[in-house]
């Protein structure tokens, strides 16, 4: 899977991300979402093998969101979220989900919000 | 070698985030207004939206559907220890995005950035925030040379609710997009109240 010089450039860009995946592209296990966040706990040595999820691991060193994740690995969210699915699934990955629809309108996280950005 | 003796607790990630999306036609300045609030270099991903209304959730058969590829162009605000505001600048010429759920789904509100010169770019992200019950600003971006319409003129011709704010700003300028967010914020706040 190390191989991509099967490919030119155009189907790589779509091939390497969903044979990353391996063909999977429902992640719905853990309802990632987009500005989910995540971390790596993963000691390294138990770190994997797999070339996929080391660069996934090595990227989430600190918390980052999935979109994150997804640009610097220079691939789809949808992907990327399948790949955490497993690494949290194995506990090398902990994350947390957006402050959710309902607290969006909590008083106390706008003025949070707020006092963060006049301190700019 | 990390030594982890001593750690009965599982680990968890005490920070959470939410997100601000910024809107508006396309070449209005939306990805040089999350630019210049950031602390990071905007990032940008590729994805891939089908026409039945989200992110690709199955590519098995997807020959068949209508897809196309939005980037999103996206930048980082750490508001405190705990919590950190992304804002997304949504694609702009693509019409697609409006079909994107997740993109707009838990987003505390938004910013429609306006163009004078072609002030009608901007209904469609009005019109979808409205729809939608996400609250919003107005902001006019004042490009070097556009004529600066007065707050009303504008709100008139945009048929805005009057609770919508309407600000003037210049998103190259650090200074002038925070106060665009905090305006938005302020009028999150007394939404609320």
């Amino acid at each position: 899977m190390s191989e991509t010089g099967w490919f030119d450039e155009d189907s790589r860009r779509l091939v390497r991300p969903f044979a990353m995946a391996r063909g999977r592209t429902r992640p719905d296990r853990y309802d990632l979402d987009m500005i989910t966040l995540v971390v790596a706990v993963a000691p390294p040595e138990r770190r994997r093998a797999d070339p996929g999820q080391a660069e996934i691991l090595e990227i989430c060193s600190h918390p980052l969101s999935v979109a994150e994740v997804a640009a610097k690995a220079d691939l789809p969210m949808v992907v990327v979220k399948v790949l955490l699915s497993d690494l949290i699934e194995s506990g090398d990955v902990i994350f947390r989900p957006p402050v959710g629809r309902g607290t969006a309108n909590d008083p106390d996280l706008l003025r949070a919000v707020l006092d963060g950005l006049r301190r700019l | 070698m990390v030594s982890v003796d001593s750690e009965p607790v599982a680990p968890r990630l005490e920070r959470s985030a939410v997100k601000i999306l910024v809107a508006g036609g396309f070449g209005v300045g939306k990805t040089t207004m999350v630019g210049s609030v950031s602390e990071i270099v905007p990032l940008r991903t590729e994805e891939v939206l089908t026409s039945a209304g989200a992110a690709v959730d199955d590519l098995t058969g997807v020959s068949g559907k209508t897809t196309t590829t939005v980037a999103l162009d996206f930048g980082r605000i750490t508001v405190n220890q705990a919590l950190v505001l992304y804002l997304f600048g949504t694609p702009g010429q693509e019409r697609f995005w409006f079909m994107w759920d997740e993109l707009a789904t838990g987003s505390l509100g938004a910013v429609v950035l306006a163009d004078t010169r072609r002030l009608d770019s901007c209904f469609a992200a009005v019109d979808f925030f409205e729809s939608r019950g996400i609250p919003f600003v107005v902001g006019v971006n004042c490009f070097d040379g556009a004529p600066r319409h007065p707050v009303r003129q504008v709100r008139e011709a945009i048929d805005l609710a009057p609770g919508v704010p309407v600000v003037h700003c210049d998103v190259r300028d650090r200074e002038s997009s925070k106060e665009v967010l905090v305006t938005l914020v302020e009028h999150l706040l007394q939404t609320v109240r």
